[in-house]
């Protein structure tokens, strides 16, 4: 049971939105321009970069639906997914991609522990300002998400076929604010 | 001028370029997040919004106590730039007095706060380790003091929410004052005016 009172049934993120929908709404909108804007890496990269940090951070749900994004998004390589999220130096992912998880990896940890050595590494696979810029403010975002979903402990689906067809949507639709049932 | 500053209460020698130029070319010389988010506006429409809710809502929890808990949540982080902005925006809600900002900042349990601001602090901590480490016993602590669920609520997103800010700011290594004298001008403006793209598109106050 969440630590507050959410609406029952309503998984994650969903349930603490409608809770508190002022909040949600700016949330909602931060995930879709940075998942779904105008960025040079594509929306599968970006889903990639999420469950990858939500899987450091230990954050199920988090997890859970933006692998199930990032592998509707992909398609016939969809495995790359789970490749990365069982260890990203053997994963096939061009050395590029690598660079910016690592440095996602570093931002989970904390902001301060990306040094100028991880950037001119990353800059060597031909990683731009905008690229980067992005891949630190997606896995910021979600060192935000994956503690609001777990800090008020919401409701965490355990039955993959969910995450499945949450992806699904996610993929197809983005993001925006979950309506309460009338 | 000296580059020699305190991170934590330890002098550090800062390398000066480490220290002052953002990893990317952000196209501006603004400091910190504002610098950032001038760079990339589509982003900070966002967070400008989520800031203005939940640091200045005036229901339930007080925006002094809103900045305090994004201050010392901050400096969990080790963010310099966050940490001292939100804490002289404290300072102007709170008349002032900086000694209790400072002391919220380091060592909240023997602060001169409310039972129930320290219970709520105390999930702040929790949620800046990891959302897991929050326990029922310090969601029933801060209620046995008061706290409400949209207080509970609050604490705990502003907790996470400086765990993005602060890791943006860092992550970028976005351009950091060292001089302290810097923060105040600024903090008056957001206290004023509030949060929003006015902080990074108007002329950058210096009174």
């Amino acid at each position: 049971m969440a630590h507050i009172q959410v609406p029952e049934g309503v998984p994650g993120i969903r349930s603490l939105v409608l809770f508190r929908p002022e909040t949600g709404q700016s949330l909602y909108d931060l995930a879709q321009v940075l998942l779904r804007g105008e960025s040079p890496l594509t929306a599968a990269e970006r889903e990639l970069i999420a469950a990858y940090v939500s899987s450091r951070n230990d954050c199920h749900f988090c997890m859970s639906s933006h692998a199930a994004a990032a592998r509707s998004l992909y398609g016939d390589r969809r495995q790359l997914v789970d490749d990365v999220l069982t260890d990203l130096q053997q994963a096939p992912v061009s050395n590029k991609l690598r660079s910016l998880l690592q440095i996602a990896g570093k931002v989970q940890i904390l902001g301060k522990l990306v040094t100028e050595e991880d950037v001119a590494e990353a800059r060597a696979q031909g990683v731009t300002d905008r690229e980067l810029h992005d891949t630190v403010l997606i896995a910021a975002a979600f060192s935000m998400f994956n503690r609001y979903v777990d800090g008020l402990a919401s409701w965490t689906p355990t039955d993959p076929a969910v995450y499945d067809e949450m992806g699904k949507r996610m993929a197809e639709k983005g993001y925006s604010l979950p309506q309460p049932v009338k | 001028m000296s580059n020699l500053i305190c991170i934590n209460e330890r002098p550090v020698l800062i390398n000066h370029k480490t220290y002052h130029m953002p990893y990317i070319n952000v196209n501006n010389d603004l400091p910190g997040i504002r610098g950032l988010m001038a760079y990339r506006p589509e982003t900070a429409d966002a967070m400008g919004a989520l800031a203005n809710i939940l640091l200045r809502d005036t229901q339930g929890l007080s925006p002094a106590e809103r900045e305090l808990i994004a201050t010392h949540v901050s400096y969990l982080n080790e963010c310099f730039y966050c940490h001292h902005s939100h804490g002289e925006i404290a300072v102007c809600y709170l008349n002032g007095d900086r000694e209790l900002v400072d002391r919220v900042r380091k060592d909240y349990q023997n602060a001169p706060i409310s039972d129930k601001l320290k219970a709520l602090l105390q999930i702040a901590a929790k949620v800046q380790k990891g959302g897991r480490q929050v326990s029922e016993g310090d969601i029933a602590n801060a209620r046995d003091q008061g706290a409400t669920d949209k207080d509970i609520h609050d604490t705990v997103l502003i907790a996470a929410a400086f765990c993005m800010f602060n890791r943006y700011v860092d992550g970028l290594g976005a351009t950091t004052p060292t001089d302290l004298s810097t923060y105040p001008p600024r903090a008056r403006q957001v206290a004023e005016h509030g949060y929003g793209s006015h902080i990074f598109s108007k002329a950058q106050p210096t009174m």
